[in-house]
Parts: structure tokens; sequence; C-alpha cells
């Protein structure tokens, strides 16, 4: 079952000088993990800020269809704040807010008016499945900045989780991180994806092999394969991911 | 001509060049020494000059009087006058300012923002006397046939005070808002905030200490304001505490102003105006010292 899917979806960047994303059509699968691989602005970053419609910021246009749960995302009907409720994200560099890690994760509740009583027990579920509980759970009201790059990007998941989305968008998510941090996130990826449908940007071809169910391979803002991790790995069917994938193992 | 005269001419030639260089070096040194002693200079002179009324000690301090004719010099009503002018002034200014610096900053579609802070802008151009002749001749005159009383008044002082302040308080705070990481703006809009939600709860709070930093500069220059504020406030013969805004006041500026036309050479009066020009520039310098200690912290944040 799919749960995204891009019909002629075309992004342009300042007045349609840039081209970045060219007729994309993908089906993204519901609870399983879907890597985007490609090389240096082919488009990743926007394929996945066009999910949940974060390149209006950039100015970017789009053309084409997004559809989520049956719906178009840019039909001009749909209220990008439910959208973004239900389509979360995590960026390349961990970006919490300069707030205690209680009030980073509670920011969004808050904002969707959860109810101060039930704020608590969501902060530790949101932690709890951010693997950063037993961390912080004494430090709550110390400042976010003050822990490491990994527990902040942790931090940032957690926070993204307490808004109770169902797909959550990881743009490199480890690319600023050390290898430890990166085993600890590449293992919550495989335990979040049980309850929610992930799409991840990686650099990184042994992590797209490791944590990924499917596996997009970009181009020049054109998707040139997509398909299960393992098969495009193993028996690529265009000749242009096979020379990315073997060029970067070596 | 033979080769050792060559040789020997660019030589000279050569030393003149760095003698030269040496020489601007040392006269560009001690032009910018000049600053050092200029204000110095002021210092002491301000400081010995002003010593015999420092002298009277609490008389000069909190003395509640000010009234040269009978030699009495407390300045206490002056100093709270000047800040129950500028600290309105500049709540006027925030309540205007602030505002237009998260539009500016934040929603102001380009071609908007190219006509707000241009003129914004301008405002910091106008001398101040004009803008103290625009107050006199049409904010006093309004406040008179409004509410009554003189019309030169404390209101009107806020009024020309907030207008001069007004473009610092708005620049400053629009470089601060500016200055917020877009992370934050873009965790914030991924999580389902609103523009304005993202305003309020992250983009200001990050931007606090740039814009209190204004605020105590806009502080700074409108108790330093002098002609404008002059001009409007009225500056009753015998300072007394006000009880409305619709009343005249007297501050530390305009009664230097003021009474330097006739204070008598040497008398007690002489060193009190000094003295009271010493209060104003440690009044005007801490303000302006914290504001720097202020966006310095928020820079390095
Ligand atoms: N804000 C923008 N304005 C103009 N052009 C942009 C903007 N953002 C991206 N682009 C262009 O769009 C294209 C795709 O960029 P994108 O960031 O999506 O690539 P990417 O695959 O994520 O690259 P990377 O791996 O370096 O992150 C690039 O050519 C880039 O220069
Ligand atoms: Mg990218």
């Amino acid at each position: 079952m799919s749960t995204i899917e891009t019909r002629e979806l075309n992004v342009y960047y300042g007045d349609e000088k840039v081209h970045a994303l060219k007729n994309v059509e993908i089906k993204i699968e519901k609870n399983k993990v879907t890597a985007l691989i490609g090389p240096s602005g082919c488009g990743k970053t926007t394929f996945l800020r066009s999910l949940n419609r974060l390149n209006e910021l950039l100015g970017a246009t789009t053309k084409g269809k997004v559809i989520i749960d049956g719906k178009d995302i840019y039909d001009g009907k749909e209220d990008v704040i439910q959208l973004r409720k239900r389509v979360g994200m995590v960026f390349q560099h961990p970006n919490p807010f300069p707030m205690s890690i209680y009030d980073n994760v509670a920011y969004g509740p808050r904002i969707h008016g959860v109810k101060k009583k039930e704020l608590n027990g969501l902060v530790e579920e949101s932690l709890r499945k951010a693997a950063l509980w037993d961390e912080v759970k004494d430090r709550m009201q110390e400042i976010a900045l003050k822990f490491s790059g990994g527990q902040q990007q942790r931090l940032c998941i957690a926070r993204a989780l307490a808004v109770n989305p169902e797909i959550i968008l990881f743009d490199e998510p480890c690319s600023a991180l050390d290898p430890v941090s990166t085993a600890k996130i590449e293992a919550l990826l495989r335990e979040l994806k049980h309850e929610y449908t992930i799409v991840i940007v990686t650099h990184n071809m042994q992590q797209a092999a490791r944590v990924s169910d499917f596996t997009a391979f970009f181009l020049m803002g054109e998707l040139i394969e997509f398909g299960e991790t393992k098969e495009l790995f193993e028996r690529p069917r265009d000749k242009r991911t096979e020379d990315y994938i073997t060029g970067r193992f070596g | 001509m033979g080769v050792l005269e060559r040789v020997r001419i660019f030589k000279f030639w050569k030393m003149g060049e760095s003698i030269k260089e040496r020489l601007i070096e040392k006269l560009l040194f001690l032009l910018s020494l000049s600053s050092i002693l200029i204000v110095f200079f002021i210092i002491v002179f301000m400081l010995k000059e002003g010593l015999p009324a420092f002298a009277l000690g609490g008389e000069f301090f909190f003395g509640m009087t000010w009234h040269p004719a009978t030699n009495q010099f407390g300045i206490l009503i002056l100093v709270l006058c000047t800040f129950i002018v500028g600290i309105g002034a500049l709540v006027l200014a925030t309540i205007i300012g602030i505002p237009t610096a998260v539009f500016l900053a934040e929603f102001s579609p380009e071609w908007l923002r190219n006509i707000i802070k241009p003129c914004v802008e301008m405002l910091v151009g106008i001398p101040s006397v004009v803008i103290g002749f625009f107050g006199l001749m049409v904010l006093v005159i309004f406040i008179r046939d409004t509410f009554g009383g003189w019309g030169e008044s404390i209101l009107a002082g806020w009024i020309i005070l907030a207008i001069m302040t007004l473009p610092h308080v708005i620049s400053i705070s629009e470089d601060a808002i500016r200055a917020v990481p877009k992370a934050y703006k873009e965790a914030s809009l991924a999580l389902g905030a609103t523009h304005l939600q993202t305003v309020t709860r992250v983009i200001l709070p990050n931007a606090r200490s740039g814009i209190l930093a204004s605020l105590i500069l806009g502080m700074g220059n409108a108790v330093g304001e002098t002609m404008a504020v002059l001009m409007v406030i009225g500056n009753p013969e015998i300072p007394f505490i006000p009880e409305s805004v619709l009343e005249p006041v007297r501050v530390l500026t305009s009664t230097i102003v003021i009474e330097a036309a006739y204070m008598i050479w040497g008398s007690t009066h002489q060193h009190a105006l000094i003295a009271l020009g010493v209060v104003l520039f440690v009044i005007v310098a801490l303000l302006n010292a914290i504001t720097t200690v202020m966006i310095r912290k928020g820079m390095v944040k």
C-alpha cells in the first residue's frame, strides 16, 4: 500500500531558472524505509521538501501532484498546517531550539493545543521512542544546545514524533554525526518504521543498504531508478545507477 | 650615468620612500591619538570643573530643588524628569518600533519593505532642530487645543523623542530578528506551526537580546537628545515633580542649554551645570556600554 505518490512532479527555483525536479513519479510504501540517493545537487532535498511543502519557503514553484493518503497536497485545498502535522521532518544539521529538552519536545504539541496534563506523558513517550529518554530523563530542564550532536539529532526526532506524524522525512540525518551516533540513529530508523513511513536522504550508500527497504536513485532532477533496495544494489537496471553505486563502492 | 651612480640614486630613492612611509605612519598614529586626548581632556575638564558641585554631596545628588537664584542645586527632580521623558518615549517607540521591525523582517513583501525602510532611515537624517520646530508648531498646538494645558508638555516630549528613537529601535531590532538562524524557523514550520506562532515562540525569544539592546540604545539617545526636546517640553523656571503628562518639565540637557546662556563665570551655578553634564554623560555612557555588551553577547550565542 502506498502512502505517498507523486505524478509528473516538477519543481523550479527562482522564476523557473533552475529546474530541480523533472517529472518525478514515485510510489512510496507505507511503513517502509525509502532511501533517496544520488550525487550532490540532484534534487534529493528538493524532493523531500516538496512532500511537506517546505519548498515554498525558498520560493520554489511546484507543478504536478503529490498525493498523500489519497489527497493531492498541491490542489490548493490542502491545509499546510495539517499536512506538516502528518509529515514530520528531521534536518541535516541537528536544529533543536535553544530551549530546554522538555520545551523542545513539547513545542509541537503545545502549538497544536495538547492539554497541559497530557504533555508530560507525551514528552516521555516521544523521548523513549527516540531512544533518548534514559540519557535525558534527569536533565529535562537543561538547554538542548548543551547536548552532543547525536543526542540533539535524536531530540529532533523526538520533537518530530511528539506531534504524532504518519510520515517522517530525514534529510541526511547522520551527515553531521560520528559513527556511534550514526549507528544509534540507524537502529532507531529500523524501529520507527513499524509505526511510521520513513523517507531518508543519504549520501552514504552503505547506510542506504543497511536501513532502507526501497531505494530511489536521482540524477540531475530525474528519478532514474526506483525499487527494492536489495534489487537496486545487486542488479541495477540502469547503467547510470550501476555507475553511481559501483563508483562509490570503489 | 654610471652603474654605481644609478645604484646610489636607487638607494636614495628607496630610502626616501621608507622614511616617507615611516613619517606618514607616525603622523597617522599622532592623529589617532588626538581622539584619545580629546576624550581625556573633556573628562578631566568636566570632573575638575564639576568638583565644587559634587562636593555639595547629598545636597547635589538628592536635593529636590534646583533654583540657581537662591543657590539651590539639587538635581534629583531633573534626573527624575529626564527618565520620565526618556522612558515614556521609549515605551512609545517600542509599541510602534518592534511590530514594525517584525513586519519588515518577517512579513513585508519586498516592494513594501523597499518603501518603508528608506522612510525610516530618512527620519534619522532630519536635523533635530527641524523636528523640534515641527513639534512646536504642530504637536504642541495640537496638544494644547485638544487636551488643554500649555501644550508644551511631557506628552509632547514623549512623542518627539519617540519619533527620533524609532529608526534606531526599528533597524537594530530588525537586524536582530533577521539574525535568528533559518534552521529554527524551518524546524518550527515543519512541526506545523504557523508563521505567526513561529515568530512569537521561536524568532522573537531568540532575537530578545538584540531587541533589548536596541531599546537601551534608544534610551541613551532619548536621554542625551537636546534640541528637539528642549523646544517642546516647556522647561519651567523651577523644576517640579509633574502630576500629569500635560505639564511642562525640565530635563538635564535642556537645563544646561538654557542656563549656560546666563550663568556667571566661576559661580557655583557654573560648576553645578558642568556637574549636570557629567551626570548626563555617565548615564548615556552606561546605557551605551550595556548595549554594546548585550549585542556582543547576542552575537556569540
Ligand atoms: N533555494 C534554492 N534556490 C535556487 N536553487 C536551488 C535552491 N535550493 C536548491 N537549488 C538547486 O536545485 C538543485 C537541487 O538541489 P537539492 O538541494 O535538492 O540537491 P541535493 O540532492 O539535496 O544535494 P545535496 O546532496 O548536496 O544536498 C541544485 O541544482 C540546487 O542548486
Ligand atoms: Mg540535500
